[in-house]
C-alpha cells in the first residue's frame, strides 16, 4: 500500500511527528545481520520491495512530505546559509533539478507534472501548489536559484560534489536535516577531508576505495547505501549549527522514557552521476522511527538489540550515543528471547 | 561497464573529415540519449566473435544535444583492428553498441582560463568543450596541431568560429606550435589540457615543470590505451580456465573473448574499474590508476593495458 502525504506535523518544540502503521511497515530497517559490522554496503538504486516500499521509486515521497517541507522552510528562513552553491556548480544544480523533476513527474503523476518543449519547461507541484514556467538553464526565470528551488520540494538533504584533481569536492548543497554535521563547515572540502572524523575506516582504506568507486560512477546507474544513528526526539535538524538546541537533550533520557524518546534515524543515501556537469549528487533521505514503534516488529526488535549490544565503543562515541547507549540496550533486551 | 548496460545505436551518417579520419553520427534505436559533459567518451563495441573490438572514443557533438552523438575515428594502420574495422566495415544503417558516456577528462571549471592543446584526432574532446565554454563564458584558447595530409579535421570551421581563440599549426606546411611560448604567457590560475600523442603530453608536462606550473593544472587524455607486448599465458584460479594472450591483444580483450565480463569504463588504465587480483606471476604495470605501493605489491593489475612481465600470470577470477 502506498502512503499519502498527511497533514503537517512538527519536528521541534512539541514534536507532533508520528508514523502510521503503514509507515512503520515500510521503514527502511538498516541492519542485515545480528552483529554490527562496518561495510561500504553499496547496492544499485533499483526498485526493491514492491509497491509501497521505500525503495519503489528513485525518490520516495511518503506521508511526511508536507511536514518535512514545512520544517525545511523553518530552517532556511532562520539560516539561509543551509543552502549554498558555488558559482562553478550552476550547471550541476540544473542537472539535479532535471533529474528530480523528471523522476517525480514519472513516478507520482497524481502529485507532479512536467511539460517540456525544448528549454521551455512547465512544472506543477500539486502538493505544494506550485505552478511555474521557466527556461531550463536560465536561473533568472525561476523564483529561486535551481538548487534552492527544487530542494524545497524534495524530502532529504542534498550535496553536489564536483569531480576534479582526482577527488570529489562538496561545492553545493541544501542541508537542513543532517545527523550532526554542517554544510557550511564541509563546503569546499574534498571527500577525504569531510570523512576525516569517521573512526575505524581510515586504516582499512575504506574511504579511498569508496572515493575511487564514486569517481567511476556511470551516468544513469545510481547507487544507494544506508547509514544510521540514534536521535533524541523526532528532531530532523540535528545540525552542528543547532547543537546548542539539541545536544543537551541527550541528558534527558531515562530508563522510563528511552523507548518513547529515542529514534532510530536511518539515512537512505543515493549517489548519482549528473550527466551534463559530471558532478555526483548525494541525496540523504532521513527516516525516523521511535524504539517503541520499532519493537512492534518482533524481528527488528531482536536484531536491533543484538546490533546495539555489539556496537564498538569507537562508534558509540562517534555517533554521540555514549550517554544513553546502555539504556537502549537494556530496553531492547526485554524483546530478545535469547536473554 | 558490463554488457547489460550498453545502448544500441544506429550509424546515421559517416563523413570523411580528414584524409585519415572519419566522423560517425550515432542515433539511439529507441528512446533518447543522455546529455553528457564536456570531455566525455563512450566505449564503442563493434563486430562480433573473433572480430569483436571495443574502443573508447571521445564524444565531439554538442553535449546538450541528446538526439545524436558524434565520434571521430582516426585510421591507425598499426592498430589492433578497431579503427580499421570502423573505417572499412561500418556503413550507414549499421548498429553498434555503446556504453553510457563517462568522463575522465572534464574541464576544471574553477580555472581562470583554459588552454587546450590538441594533436591530430585529439581535437575531438575539445569539440565538446567549446560549446560549453562559450555557454559558460569561460576564457579559453585552442592550439591545434595536425598534418593536413592525414588529420586536421574541422580546422577551418574552428578558425571561423573562434577567431583568435583558435591557432592552427599544420606540420605539413612547416607550422609548429611553440609550446613554451604559449604556456609562459598565461595568467595565474590557467589550466592546460592536452589530447594527443604521448610526445605532446610529455612536452607540455616538461614545460610546465620548467615554468613552475603546478602539476594539478595540467590535464591530459592519451589516445586509447593498450599497446602490444610479449605474448603470455593467464590462468584463472577460480574457474581453472587457461587463456593465451597474443602479442597484439590486451589481457582484458582476451578475457572478454572468453566471455568473462569485466567492468570497464576507459580501457586505458585510468578509471580503475577493471582491476584484477593477481596471485602469481610478475606484472608489467602500464596503468596510471594504481598507486606505486599497489604496483610494487604485485597483487593487483589493470588488464586493459598492463601485461605479464614473464610468461604466466594467475588471476583470482
Amino acid at each position: 500500500m502506498r502512503v499519502a502525504p498527511k497533514e503537517i506535523q512538527s519536528f521541534r518544540d512539541d514534536f507532533t511527528y508520528t508514523n502510521s502503521a503503514a509507515a512503520i511497515e515500510r521503514f527502511p530497517f538498516p541492519f542485515p545481520e545480528d552483529e554490527y559490522r562496518y561495510s561500504v554496503n553499496i547496492e544499485a538504486h533499483q526498485p526493491k520491495g514492491g509497491e509501497g516500499s521505500a525503495f519503489e521509486h528513485y525518490i520516495d515521497v511518503d506521508e511526511h512530505y508536507l511536514s518535512e517541507m514545512a520544517e525545511r522552510e523553518l530552517v532556511l528562513d532562520d539560516m539561509p546559509s543551509r543552502c549554498l552553491a558555488m558559482p562553478h556548480m550552476e550547471l550541476a544544480c540544473w542537472d539535479m533539478l532535471e533529474r528530480f523533476m523528471v523522476s517525480l513527474a514519472e513516478d507520482y503523476p497524481e502529485h507532479f507534472a512536467l511539460t517540456r518543449d525544448g528549454d521551455n519547461w512547465h512544472w506543477e507541484n500539486k502538493l505544494l501548489h506550485i505552478d511555474d514556467h521557466f527556461t531550463f538553464g536560465d536561473s533568472t526565470t525561476l523564483p529561486r536559484p535551481p538548487l534552492d528551488y527544487i530542494g524545497r520540494q524534495v524530502q532529504g538533504d542534498f550535496a553536489l560534489m564536483d569531480q576534479r584533481e582526482g577527488n570529489l569536492f562538496m561545492d553545493a548543497g541544501m542541508v537542513t536535516c543532517p545527523a550532526d554535521w554542517s554544510l557550511a563547515f564541509d563546503a569546499g572540502m574534498s571527500f577525504d577531508e569531510w570523512h576525516g572524523p569517521v573512526p575505524m575506516v581510515h586504516s582499512e582504506g575504506i574511504i579511498e576505495r569508496a572515493r575511487k568507486y564514486l569517481m567511476a560512477l556511470p551516468v544513469g546507474q545510481p547507487v544507494r547505501r544506508l547509514n544510521w544513528t540514534l536521535t533524541v526526539n523526532a528532531r530532523m535538524d540535528t545540525s552542528s549549527e543547532k547543537y546548542n538546541e539539541w545536544g543537551h537533550e541527550r541528558a534527558s533520557i531515562t530508563p522510563e522514557n528511552v523507548g518513547e524518546k529515542i529514534y532510530l534515524r536511518v539515512e537512505v543515501q543515493v549517489l548519482d552521476r549528473m550527466p551534463r556537469s559530471n558532478a555526483v549528487t548525494i541525496s540523504i533521505r532521513t527516516y525516523l522511527l521511535s524504539l517503541e514503534d520499532l519493537v512492534t516488529n518482533k524481528a527488528w526488535a531482536v536484531r536491533m538489540h543484538r546490533t546495539m549490544k555489539t556496537l564498538p565503543q569507537a562508534l558509540i562515541d562517534y555517533k554521540g550515543l555514549t550517554r544513553f547507549h546502555g539504556m537502549v540496550v537494556d530496553y531492547l533486551s526485554q524483546f530478545d528471547p535469547a536473554n | 561497464m558490463s554488457s547489460i548496460d550498453q545502448m544500441s545505436v544506429k550509424v546515421t551518417a559517416i563523413e570523411q573529415v580528414a584524409p585519415m579520419i572519419k566522423a560517425f553520427t550515432l542515433q539511439p534505436l529507441e528512446g533518447q540519449l543522455t546529455p553528457f559533459s564536456a570531455g566525455a567518451h563512450v566505449v564503442v563495441e563493434m563486430g562480433e566473435g573473433e572480430q569483436r573490438y571495443r574502443n573508447a572514443y571521445s564524444l565531439m557533438s554538442n553535449p546538450n544535444d541528446n538526439r545524436q552523438y558524434q565520434i571521430a575515428v582516426r585510421l591507425q594502420e598499426a592498430s589492433r583492428g578497431g579503427s580499421i574495422y570502423m573505417h572499412e566495415q561500418v556503413a550507414v544503417g549499421d548498429e553498434l553498441k555503446i556504453s553510457p558516456p563517462a568522463n575522465l577528462f572534464a574541464p576544471a571549471w574553477k580555472a581562470n582560463k583554459h588552454v587546450l592543446f590538441a594533436g591530430g584526432v585529439g581535437i575531438t574532446p575539445f569539440l565538446s568543450y567549446v560549446p560549453v565554454m562559450q555557454q559558460r563564458e569561460a576564457e579559453f584558447e585552442l592550439h591545434y596541431m595536425y598534418r593536413s595530409q592525414q588529420t586536421g579535421a574541422y580546422s577551418a570551421e574552428l578558425t571561423e568560429q573562434l577567431g583568435d581563440a583558435c591557432r592552427c599549426y599544420d606540420a605539413d606546411q612547416g607550422s609548429r606550435c611553440d609550446i613554451a611560448a604559449v604556456m609562459a604567457d598565461q595568467p595565474l590560475g590557467t589550466h592546460f589540457y592536452i589530447c594527443g600523442p604521448e610526445s605532446l603530453i610529455e612536452a607540455v608536462r616538461a614545460t610546465a615543470d620548467e615554468l613552475g606550473i603546478p602539476a594539478g593544472a595540467i590535464h591530459w587524455e592519451e589516445f586509447a590505451g593498450a599497446k602490444p607486448g610479449q605474448p603470455f599465458k593467464v590462468e584463472l584460479s577460480r574457474s581453472g580456465v587457461e587463456l593465451a594472450v597474443a602479442a597484439d591483444t590486451s589481457l582484458l580483450e582476451a578475457l572478454e573473448a572468453a566471455d568473462i565480463d569485466i567492468q570497464h569504463l576507459c580501457r586505458a588504465g585510468v578509471c580503475g574499474q577493471c582491476v584484477c587480483d593477481v596471485t602469481e606471476g610478475e606484472i608489467e604495470h602500464r596503468d596510471s590508476y594504481l598507486s606505486d605501493a599497489e604496483k610494487q605489491s604485485g597483487k593487483q593489475m589493470m588488464p586493459c593495458v598492463s601485461r605479464a612481465a614473464g610468461e604466466r600470470l594467475v588471476l583470482d577470477i
